[in-house]
């Protein structure tokens, strides 16, 4: 191991590489910005709520601005990775566990104690955080805000100002500035501006961010929900029915075409934050084996889950009678396992020999999930699945899954475990995007032939903890479900090896045993089994 | 069982082990005095700039040479006896072997300048070479001024290192513009100003004299040659090439040159000793190639040859196409077949250049100037397609045809800027000039 002191543990002089005097300022400034939320929240009453939240989320952006500036526009084009490792905040050091531990607690005070931000209970006004928000609210919306509001808006600026630090680090490379122009509109256009609109337009709408899929939006099928949707004419019913269309149809065209990443790392607001405010923590991500195998047990049980949930959520709200609705809970239940069924044989008879031994895993996770269904269906416990209430599930769901998982471990860990633990161990949109990335898809990072000196920055700086390297120094190109498209990989790599790109689906999954470069006889010998 | 004993953890050892592995149940040792485990030498300066730390250097997890049956073992072979196939270690022990293999790659070269040895002086190469530079150069307030003798590919990598922590780098370079014995004119002027860009006080044509103690026996200064000047310094940093790390056979049996020697089947003139990698010296150099390649992708291509021998398919070393890369600072590089520098064309290779307005992006073909045929390929700051280039070179291509369908062996990202037409357009308005 290396001699040099763990500098990041210690708080007196924790970086190796000192910042400038303007970066002091910029970050005091940032400080500033982010120290008059913390007096709000402490129940500081501001007199001028609307300058004040101008001021707070200005210094935030300005600081970051100015500091990204200071740190990238100062030097020459090219790989800002320098001293990553050594800083404390972004090698789990004591800076990076303080971040972690307050990300963390804002998150628990989020989802399950939103009145010590202030959140006005049964129609009282708001104080404290939350009252901060009220006049951007009004601005937007014309009512008061939620906690939801002020995270959305926090969760915008994140990724605006961060973003904009990203393009800057990355300004040699035009893949990078695109995916995170389009992350950050993505983020503020339809996650944060178009659903308050929607709510101007039509109040009785439920929010709805149109580029959420189920399941990641896992609430999007819940009886209030679809009540909400079609009680509100033909608006109602063409979003719903958008929502369905996302999923089944738009996404695998996307998928087929372009990989996952054109979701994962382009569109979608936990990748969008992942990619821009998390970018520096990338790094941190296990490549182990061992963290593989956690991974594909974990994002395949949520999966399992979340499909299982909604399935009966919507069974519950369903009736017997066809004459009510055409959809009663038997075509339900038939359409859901013949929808299965269909995926499962079609996998199988097109893919069976590339899956090989993890088939055997993918036929259990398969028909479990259909015997549950069947079992819930027939053991004609209406509202019961293995007697725990299809409710009851569903709020399960929310919390561990919505709420803890993607939210608290998610975001909260970001310092300790990496940007995108949420997207890696958890998130079911993740797992369907994956597997038809995986076996449907033209979408692959090309390994340059011989080219490949196992440095290790490939896997170092990838997110997903996709050991990159383990691929490209047996010149095989690089197919992963978890692969989000980041690019990263390619961008830090010192020898031109990796390539993102579309191509035909043949020769994309190419194991070799002796690499180009060398005795052709060789080559041929060894490679053709 | 037979006992294979590869002497070396380096990429050319190791990939003889993995492929033995994957051939046969031989009993495998890897013997090493460096590391535990394997790690990419190439990847040492990213722990010093911070990118990574060592354990990511590191291309497998440590339980995977329990589960592929390769022992490892750590420790300094000090003679080896070929007549009883023992090999005795520095720490007192023996080991006993079937089969030798000798990967022990290379080390710094020092041209007996006065000073060379003190404290504060180091190559770049060795594990130990970095914890050491981690021991004088930490930051900027313990080292002032560094000074880098020898201007190749690792005195630009470890000018980068220093740089990323703020010490101020000299850079003595012999020839009069930087790697200009491999490099065409016309690229390694673009790199003379792509180091001078990044505030490293480049010295062309300038050599050292010596090097000064202070009282303490620590570095002090350099003096150059040329000019009699003194930089004061705290390290100095000796990169002027490698040589094979042999010294442990030299009273062996095995036949020396530079390197160990070999035949094309990389087996040395003593039965079941064989040589790869930067340690090798072949008695005739394959084509182009030099008798000894310190280069990480012939080392990964011999480990690969010889596991076919060993395992009973004896095989040739017959490289394909030269191939080859670095990245200087922020500019890569890359090079396929082949393109000379001033020093050592031939005759007939003649040469197209093109180089981009932002002087961080440029390429240069190579032909024959009687046959128009395609040599190589030298691309700064362009990604290229290595299996492209490989194919254009069996076919045997003229240069019209690579020229014209450039575009094809693209390897940037996606979304950046394409430059073939302009390369094309010059190519073709040089042509209407000649």
């Amino acid at each position: 191991m290396s001699n040099k002191l763990n500098h990041s543990m210690s708080l007196a002089k924790p970086d190796a590489l000192d910042i400038t005097t303007k970066q002091k300022i910029a970050l005091a400034i940032g400080v500033i910005g982010l120290f008059i939320l913390t007096l709000a929240l402490f129940n500081t009453n501001f007199p001028n709520k609307g300058l004040f939240l101008l001021l707070s989320l200005g210094f935030i952006a300005i600081g970051t601005i100015v500091y990204s500036r200071e740190a990238y526009l100062t030097k020459l084009e090219g790989i800002k990775n320098d001293g990553q490792w050594f800083k404390s905040i972004s090698s789990r050091g004591v800076w990076g566990w303080i971040v972690g531990v307050i990300l963390t607690g804002f998150y628990i005070v989020l989802y399950f104690y939103p009145q010590y931000l202030g959140l006005g209970a049964d129609g009282a006004a708001n104080t404290r955080l939350i009252s901060l928000f009220d006049p951007l609210s009004q601005l937007l919306s014309g009512r008061n805000a939620s906690q939801w509001f002020v995270y959305g808006t926090l969760y915008t600026v994140a990724i605006l100002a961060f973003g904009y630090k990203f393009i800057l680090k990355y300004r040699h490379n035009r893949y990078q500035q695109i995916r995170t122009v389009s992350v950050m509109f993505f983020q503020l256009g339809f996650a944060f501006l178009i659903p308050e609109f929607m709510y101007v337009m039509n109040n009785d709408l439920p929010y709805y961010d149109l580029k959420s899929m189920w399941p990641l939006n896992y609430y999007i099928f819940d009886e209030w929900s679809v009540n909400g949707f079609l009680s509100n004419g033909n608006i109602g019913l063409a979003l719903i029915l958008f929502g369905i269309i996302t999923i089944f149809v738009i996404s695998p065209i996307l998928t087929y075409k372009f990989g996952k990443r054109w979701y994962c790392s382009w569109v979608c607001g936990c990748g969008g934050l992942a990619e821009t405010a998390g970018d520096s923590f990338r790094h941190l991500s296990s490549k182990k084996m061992s963290a593989w195998k956690i991974e594909r047990w974990l994002i395949h049980l949520v999966l399992v889950f979340s499909v299982v949930m909604t399935t009966a959520m919507v069974y519950t709200y369903l009736g017997y009678d066809k004459n009510d609705f055409w959809l009663t809970r038997g075509v339900f239940i038939s359409l859901v396992i013949g929808f299965l069924t269909l995926v499962f044989a079609g996998v199988m008879f097109f893919k069976g020999k590339e899956l090989g031994k993890d088939a055997k895993y993918g036929a259990i996770g398969f028909f479990s999930v259909i015997a549950l269904l069947l079992i819930m269906h027939f053991t004609g416990t209406t509202d019961n699945i293995f007697y725990v209430k299809a409710g009851a599930l569903r709020s399960a769901y929310g919390i561990y899954i919505g709420s803890i998982f993607s939210g608290v471990i998610g975001t909260g860990f970001y310092p300790i475990l990496g940007s995108r633990s949420w997207c890696r161990f958890g998130c079911p949109m993740a797992a369907i995007l994956g597997f038809q990335q995986r076996l449907f898809s033209k979408f692959r990072i090309t390994t340059n032939g011989g080219q490949c000196i196992s440095c290790g920055n490939c896997s170092n700086s990838c997110e997903m903890g996709i050991d990159v390297r383990h691929y490209a120094q047996k010149g095989e190109n690089i197919v992963r479900s978890s692969c989000v498209g980041c690019g990263i990989c390619s961008a830090v790599c010192p020898r031109g090896v990796l390539k993102l790109e579309n191509d035909s689906m043949k020769g994309r999954i190419n194991p070799t045993e002796i690499l180009l470069g060398n005795d052709v006889d060789l080559m041929e010998l060894v490679n053709q089994k | 069982m037979e006992h294979i004993v590869i002497i070396g953890n380096g990429i050319s050892g190791v990939t003889t082990a993995r492929h033995i592995r994957k051939l046969s149940d031989k009993k495998i040792t890897i013997v090493s005095a460096e590391t535990d485990y394997f790690f990419s030498r190439t990847a040492l300066m990213y722990i010093y700039m911070g990118h990574m730390k060592f354990e990511h250097t590191q291309p497998y997890e440590n339980w995977f040479w329990k589960k592929n049956r390769i022992e490892l073992k750590k420790g300094y072979v000090k003679t080896v006896e070929t007549k009883s196939k023992t090999l005795h270690f520095a720490e007192g022990d023996t080991l006993q072997y079937d089969k030798l293999v000798i990967a022990t790659g290379s080390k710094p070269n020092k041209f007996g300048w006065p000073g060379q040895d003190l404290e504060g002086v180091m190559g770049m190469y060795h594990k130990q070479d970095l914890d050491n530079l981690e021991v004088h150069a930490p930051n900027n307030k313990v080292c002032k001024r560094a000074v880098i003798v020898g201007g190749g590919l690792i005195g630009i990598e470890l000018a980068e290192m220093l740089n990323s922590r703020s010490i101020p780098v000299t850079f003595l370079v012999r020839e009069d513009s930087f790697w200009n014995g491999v490099l065409p004119e016309g690229e390694s002027a673009m790199i003379n100003r792509h180091i001078k860009n990044h505030h490293i006080d480049l010295r062309l044509s300038t050599n050292l004299k010596e090097i000064k103690a202070d009282e303490n026996g620590k570095v002090k200064s350099v003096i150059i040659e040329e000019t009699g000047e003194e930089l004061p310094c705290n390290v100095v940093g000796l990169t002027a090439g490698v040589s094979p790390n042999i010294d442990f056979i030299k009273d062996s049996e095995i036949e020396v040159g530079r390197g160990v020697k070999v035949n094309r089947f990389l087996e040395t003139t003593i039965k079941d000793v064989y040589a790869i990698g930067d340690c090798a010296e072949q008695h005739e150099a394959i084509g182009n190639r030099r008798p000894i390649e310190a280069v990480w992708y012939t080392g990964r291509m011999m480990g690969e040859t010889l596991a076919q021998t060993i395992c009973g398919n004896r095989i040739e070393y017959k490289p394909g196409h030269w191939f080859n890369s670095a990245k200087f600072m922020d500019i890569e590089y890359q090079t396929y077949g082949w393109v000379f520098g001033d020093k050592g064309r031939p005759e007939y290779e003649k040469h197209f250049h093109w180089k981009h307005s932002d002087d961080t992006k440029c390429i240069t073909v190579a032909y024959h100037k009687d046959t128009n045929e395609f040599l190589g390929i030298n691309t700064f700051g362009i990604r290229m397609r290595h299996e492209t280039f490989d194919k254009w070179l069996t076919e045997k291509r003229d240069v019209d045809h690579v020229m014209n369908h450039l575009s094809e062996a693209n390897f940037d990202p996606e979304f950046y800027s394409k430059f073939e037409n302009d390369i094309l357009s010059a190519y073709n308005n040089q042509l209407q000039t000649v």
